[in-house]
């Protein structure tokens, strides 16, 4: 029993844990009832959780030792494929979420086939993805439609079905991108910590090579992981295409920092093999919490940015003194 | 100890070349089962260069390997390893960051339940993590420690161990003392000692006579890509090994 209590300050997720708790006495104080009731708490919630669901496969990614830098500009592809191929060839709803799924996972696998192929940086690799795909987004808009902002989708068949899946807000103003959310992190913690994949998936990132001379399949594990990111990425575009019920080329746009910045404030390190989805959630919330409480403390939203950059700064320090901790001893 | 029998794993005539450089000519070596077979040579001697072409990594320019007399010619070590031949790298063996039973079972992960749900049995992993390091001398204090809190020596034992755990018939060890102190080197000399014990057939790769000499039944000598002393322990002494080590 101490063991286990010892060893609880050397997981990764614990000091996002103790953040979070942290940070939400802070704005409960300096906000007031706004941040404490059921609307606010709604609000961050809601303002987490597609941050949170691109977090869950960048926690992964990440963890496996890469980067996608790709996957704002896949929220965008998302989203404005469903509205393409919805006005284009007037597909209904499904349709063209199930063709844009199938999008996403070849743009993940071309990622991550292109990353272990050439053995570049994937830093790299998805910042140029990253202008690619949304250039492409772009075009495609004004090429098929002269116009970058599409609308209209609840009137294509399908549409209300979708929004009961991917844009109601069921309960007391609780999206359903929560659940998502909370599902997706789920299943990745699920596969993380006890599947023979999230094995792979720490050893990966941990020790390439020691992985691959034990017979790892180095290469697919990666391409599995960027095809995750994309997926994740989707979900989010679609969710966010279904509930605005159109699609911005630009949708997406700097998600992919902060992104990362979820997952490092979560306890992943930068240099991989060492991390857990579930710090990502807390990273996520804590985004959400200081994203709208600021607001309703008052303070200029402009300072959202400072907050961030300070807290990616601590969560590294942190996570770097956690480590040192836990190779000392468990 | 049964020196009569077939070789588990034989390199004949093995001969190298990278380019200009002759790593290794005509050399030959054999591994029997339940023997520690020392390679000594000084840096660049071509010791790794064969242990590569025993596992897959290079195909010798000529000459051949032998598994329980059959030639083979495997083109990875995941093949070698497929066949029961199990390589532990210096400092290439083990995930840091992830606990020791996770490098224990990584690659061979035992997992319970079917289609979706099928994962890792986390109990039995820790329960025989547990247990094969025990059987080493070596008390766990928690399967969950990572891997970096070990010593190198501990590391070594972790490694040893899992090989034996898979059931390796043939076990290669690339200088596996070339980073530890002493003590560490004696327990690492140790785990040598019972993997031969229990049957399998040891490759030791070495620098340090005195380092083989205790444990080895058997040494190969390199110098310059050529053999030049093959003799069992009772035909050469520590000093002579040494001398020969040092080019007299
Ligand atoms: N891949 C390679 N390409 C070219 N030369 C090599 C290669 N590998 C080894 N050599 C050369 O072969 C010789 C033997 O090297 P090696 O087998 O690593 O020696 P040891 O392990 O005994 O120190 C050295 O001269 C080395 O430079
Ligand atoms: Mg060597």
């Amino acid at each position: 029993m101490s063991r286990r209590a010892a060893g609880i300050f050397t997981r990764p997720e614990v000091a996002a844990a103790v953040g979070a708790v942290l940070i939400w006495v802070l704005l409960a104080g300096a906000a007031g009832p706004a941040f404490r009731s059921m609307a606010g708490t709604a609000s961050y919630l809601n303002a987490a959780a597609p941050l949170g669901i691109l977090a869950v496969g960048v926690a992964l990614l990440m963890i496996g030792g890469e980067f996608d830098l790709s996957v704002g500009s896949i929220v965008g592809v998302s989203g404005m494929s469903v509205m393409l191929l919805t006005t284009e060839p007037a597909w209904s709803v499904w349709p063209a979420i199930a063709a844009t799924v199938v999008i996403c996972l070849l743009i993940g696998f071309l990622n991550g086939l292109t990353v272990v192929r050439t053995q570049l940086p994937s830093f790299i690799v998805t910042l140029a993805t990253l202008f690619i795909l949304r250039g492409l987004t772009i075009a495609a808009a004004r090429g098929f439609t002269r116009r970058t902002q599409l609308g209209g989708l609840d009137d294509v068949a399908g549409y209300e079905f979708a929004r009961v899946v991917f844009g109601s807000a069921p309960v007391a103003g609780l999206r359903v991108s929560i659940a998502w959310w909370l599902g997706c992190a789920a299943v990745a913690t699920w596969v993380l910590l006890r599947t023979p994949w999230g094995n792979w998936i720490l050893a990966v990132g941990g020790q390439p090579e020691a992985a691959r001379n034990v017979g790892v399949r180095v290469a697919r594990v990666k391409v599995g992981l960027f095809m995750t990111s994309a997926l994740c990425a989707c979900l989010v575009g679609i969710i966010q295409a279904v509930r605005f019920t159109g699609a911005d080329a630009l949708r997406g746009q700097l998600q992919e920092f902060y992104a990362i910045i979820a997952v490092v404030i979560g306890g992943t390190l930068l240099t991989g093999g060492y991390g857990t989805v579930i710090g990502a959630v807390f990273g996520a919330l804590i985004f959400g919490m200081v994203r709208q409480g600021i607001v309703m403390a008052g303070i200029d939203a402009d300072w959202f940015q400072v907050f961030l950059g300070g807290m990616l700064l601590l969560a590294v320090f942190v996570n770097r003194y956690v480590l040192v901790r836990a190779q000392r001893a468990s | 100890m049964n020196g009569a029998a077939l070789p588990r794993l034989e390199a004949r005539d093995v001969s190298m070349r990278f380019g200009g450089v002759v790593a290794l000519e005509d050399v030959s070596l054999a591994a029997r089962a339940g023997e520690v077979t020392c390679l000594l040579g000084d840096n660049g001697a071509g010791k790794s260069t064969l242990i590569k072409i025993l596992v897959g990594v290079h195909a010798p320019t000529r000459g051949a390997c032998l598994l329980d007399g059959e030639p083979v010619r495997f083109r990875s070590p995941m093949e070698a390893l497929s066949r029961g031949i199990a390589t532990v790298y210096q400092d290439l063996a083990m995930v840091p960051l992830m606990s020791v039973w996770r490098n224990f079972f990584l690659g061979a992960e035992p997992t319970s339940g079917r289609g979706p749900l099928r994962r890792i049995d986390v109990e039995r992993c820790r329960e025989e993590t547990r247990a094969e390091l025990a059987a080493m001398g070596i008390e766990l204090r928690d399967p969950d420690q990572v891997v970096g809190s070990l010593s190198g020596g501990e590391r070594q034992a972790v490694a040893i161990a899992r090989a034996l755990h898979f059931g390796a018939r043939v076990l290669i060890l690339d200088e596996p003392t070339a980073a530890l102190g002493v003590r560490q080197s004696e327990r690492v000399l140790q785990h040598v000692r019972t993997a031969a014990d229990r049957g399998v057939a040891v490759i030791f790769v070495t620098h340090t006579p005195h380092h083989a000499h205790p444990v080895g039944d058997h040494f190969v000598v390199l110098r310059r890509g050529r053999v030049v002393a093959d003799e069992p322990r009772e035909a050469l002494p520590v000093e002579e090994l040494a001398a020969l080590m040092a080019g007299e």
